[in-house]
């Protein structure tokens, strides 16, 4: 059953990807001061929203296993984070593609690029904790807790370096951003597959984190 | 009233402890000025530039020194398994949780306060200029270090590579914090006082102190018992 | 009336069961010897006992409430492997410091009144660093009798002790039962253990193995527990 769910959802994200390509490459015009460049928006955004609904989905599934003590959630937990990293680098590396070839730099310390590096160094710091503990129960409780903090960190790092300082092209959505209609669509078309991607990938993650405990406890009876 | 007597019967413990055998405020007092003098070298100190740089400066020494204060927090009750001794004794976690940021925080409030002046005389700087908006910043900056630094002592202090977890997981989650504190700190260093437009930073760091200040006492227990 | 009861308590560590299902119950003034062999469970099932971990399935009551209870905590003594004492504090503060926590009126005065149960008030000031073995462990007596626990919970109490201090524990033990205290405490040395308890618990691997008072047959020959409900 979880196969075939795996594989439907992979099938439908290719499928969604394909044709989002197709429209992209094909027939979307360039930007008129970007260039063909600008597509990489479709990749950047997605990205990094995809990342933190991973970071929330891990939350959420930290205080369910607080609550309930039940390591599956523990395995909910640790494979959207890891996944959410993966996205989260996919964010960072397209943006600094992005701002060498507008802004002739790999790096600048702009106000979202610096939040989105920083929010990826918090949870790179949840899975080396996870690395230091070896009884899976502890495991859990400790990366469960920490998830929390980093969690509600996340939108305070956000707030104090927009305070700090602001380079970013004015953001897409909810901003002054102004964007063509049908690229903004495409903003939210292409969400659709990055997001089936990332479930498919936490899916198989989780496979194997229970495939993991399982042999660690087989180890246990000796 | 029995908390906060219990909170402070730690903070004492604690503190005495300490005061016999010096391991954390030596190292971390030494640890500060080394850096303090070594950040010299990393630039010209002139007025212009420290003027520049000062909060920064000040605030990364005080992370330094402050993890190796807060490494030892909890480590402290490693030997003779202190730390079961406490938890199964009626001290509410939350108590044992602030008495000991308490001593971490008294203790890194003495090791700042000796590199301050320190500092003014190494770089030249006016910092007694504006003195007590100094002294709030300080205290709501290094609550802000102990505060969290204390809950992943508790978290840490079982792990393998506990010193070098600490700051790993800390730093990260410090960032907002800290840049406050660096914001504010750095006019205040240098004589100048705090501006309007710096009030939001202040009104930042002090809601930082409250909400992590909150988590933790709210997520003690699970740390300590699970 | 029951003292203290575990109904259908579980722990794991990972997916591995260390406790399975363990259920038992004991009146007030029962003395339960926790019997088994290393890793069947007896430090984690006291350690749930003591408050120090949580079950994962199951409930353990003491005194009528939760383990983690303010007031039960008060009136439970735990000595784990650890003496629980700080070795930078002297004798003296390190028991003022332990009776104030357990909300002692007179923290001082407790402290010194157990310092001369147990010998030490000549040490007083001493560091607890400095001390002897049977001194530390003399201290570490003192600790956890000190609030006159009604439940007292001992992991491998006299593996480590010397003569001295293993006189003053029984000492102790008699006092507290005269008191209608209730224990627990788990052991390899099966005659001290079996001679002063009313109930025992032989853990395998997690599970009851056997649970019931202790028969005088228990008492002659320390190895029939093992021979007759053990593993093979």
């Amino acid at each position: 059953m979880r196969e075939k769910i795996l594989v439907g959802l992979a099938g439908l994200a290719g499928l969604l990807l394909v044709r989002n390509l197709y429209v992209m490459l094909l027939e979307l015009p360039d930007e008129a001061a970007q260039g063909a460049i600008y597509r990489i928006i479709f990749f950047h955004v997605p990205a990094a929203w995809t990342a933190f609904v991973c970071f929330f989905v891990a939350l959420v599934a930290s205080v369910l296993y607080l609550l309930r003590k039940n390591l599956r959630y523990d395995a909910v937990a640790v494979s959207a984070t890891e996944v959410g990293l993966a996205f989260g680098a996919v964010n960072l590396v397209t943006g600094m593609i992005w701002a060498r070839i507008i802004w002739g730099i790999w790096w600048t310390w702009d106000a979202r690029l610096t939040s989105m590096l920083v929010c990826w160094l918090l949870y790179a710091g949840y899975l080396m904790l996870r690395r230091a503990v070896e009884d899976p129960t502890l495991r859990a409780r400790f990366a469960a807790v920490f998830s929390i903090f980093a969690f509600v960190d996340v939108p305070i790092v956000w707030f104090s370096i927009k305070w700090w300082r602001t380079q970013h092209p004015g953001p897409v959505v909810w901003g002054g951003g102004s964007m063509d209609p049908a690229m903004y669509q495409m903003l939210f078309l292409n969400w659709v597959p990055v997001l089936l991607l990332g479930a498919v990938l936490t899916l198989l993650r989780m496979r194997l984190e229970e495939t993991q405990r399982a042999v660690e406890a087989l180890r246990q009876f000796r | 009233m029995r908390f906060v007597r219990q909170a402070l019967a730690i903070a004492a413990k604690d503190l005495r402890a300490e005061m016999r055998t010096k391991e954390a405020w030596n190292a971390s007092l030494a640890f500060a000025l080394v850096i303090l003098l070594l950040f010299s070298f990393a630039f010209e100190p002139t007025a212009e530039q420290t003027r520049e740089i000062a909060g920064g400066l000040l605030w990364l020494v005080f992370a330094f020194a402050g993890a190796l204060i807060l490494n030892r927090s909890f480590a402290r009750e490693l030997p003779n398994d202190c730390l079961d001794a406490l938890v199964a004794s009626p001290v509410a976690p939350a108590a044992l949780y602030l008495g000991k940021a308490l001593a971490s925080f008294l203790l890194l409030t003495a090791v700042e306060l000796v590199a301050l002046p320190v500092f003014g005389v190494f770089y030249n700087v006016r910092w007694t200029a504006q003195f007590w908006p100094l002294m709030l910043v300080l205290v709501l900056g290094t609550w802000a270090l102990t505060v969290i630094g204390t809950i992943f002592s508790a978290l840490t202090v079982n792990l393998r590579l506990r010193e070098l977890m600490l700051p790993t997981l800390v730093y990260p989650l410090l960032v907002p914090g800290l840049m406050a504190a660096m914001q504010l700190m750095t006019p205040l260093v240098v004589g100048q006082p705090l501006g309007p437009e710096l009030y939001d930073w202040l009104k930042l760091l002090a809601g930082f102190d409250i909400i992590f200040t909150a988590l933790s006492l709210a997520l003690v227990e699970t740390v300590l018992v699970g | 009336m029951t003292a203290l009861s575990c109904e259908g308590v579980w722990k794991f560590f990972g997916d591995f069961p260390a406790l399975r299902q363990v259920s038992f119950e004991l009146p007030p003034g029962a003395c339960l010897a926790l019997l088994g062999r290393n890793g069947a469970g007896k430090t984690t099932l006291l350690r749930i006992l003591a408050g120090l971990s949580r079950p994962a399935r199951g409930r353990v009551r003491i005194l009528g409430t939760d383990a983690r209870h303010e007031t039960t905590r008060r009136r439970i003594g735990v000595l784990g492997h650890g003496i629980g004492l700080y070795d930078e504090l002297s004798a003296f503060e390190n028991l003022r410091l332990f009776a104030s926590l357990y909300g002692a009126v007179d923290p001082a005065g407790t402290a010194l009144a157990w310092l001369q149960r147990t010998g030490l008030e000549a040490v007083k000031d001493g560091l607890a660093r400095e001390f002897s073995r049977g001194m530390r462990q003399r201290l570490a007596l003192a600790r956890v009798f000190l609030h006159e626990p009604s439940v007292l919970l001992l992991d491998e109490p006299f593996t480590a002790l010397d003569d001295r201090a293993i006189a003053i524990l029984q000492a102790l033990l008699a006092e507290a039962r005269t008191r209608g205290a209730t224990i627990v405490l788990s052991t390899h040395q099966l005659r001290e253990a079996l001679e002063l308890a009313t109930h025992a618990l032989l853990l395998v691997r997690g599970r009851t193995a056997y649970f019931g008072e202790r028969t005088p047959e228990m008492a002659a020959d320390p190895a029939w527990l093992y021979r007759h409900y053990g593993e093979s």
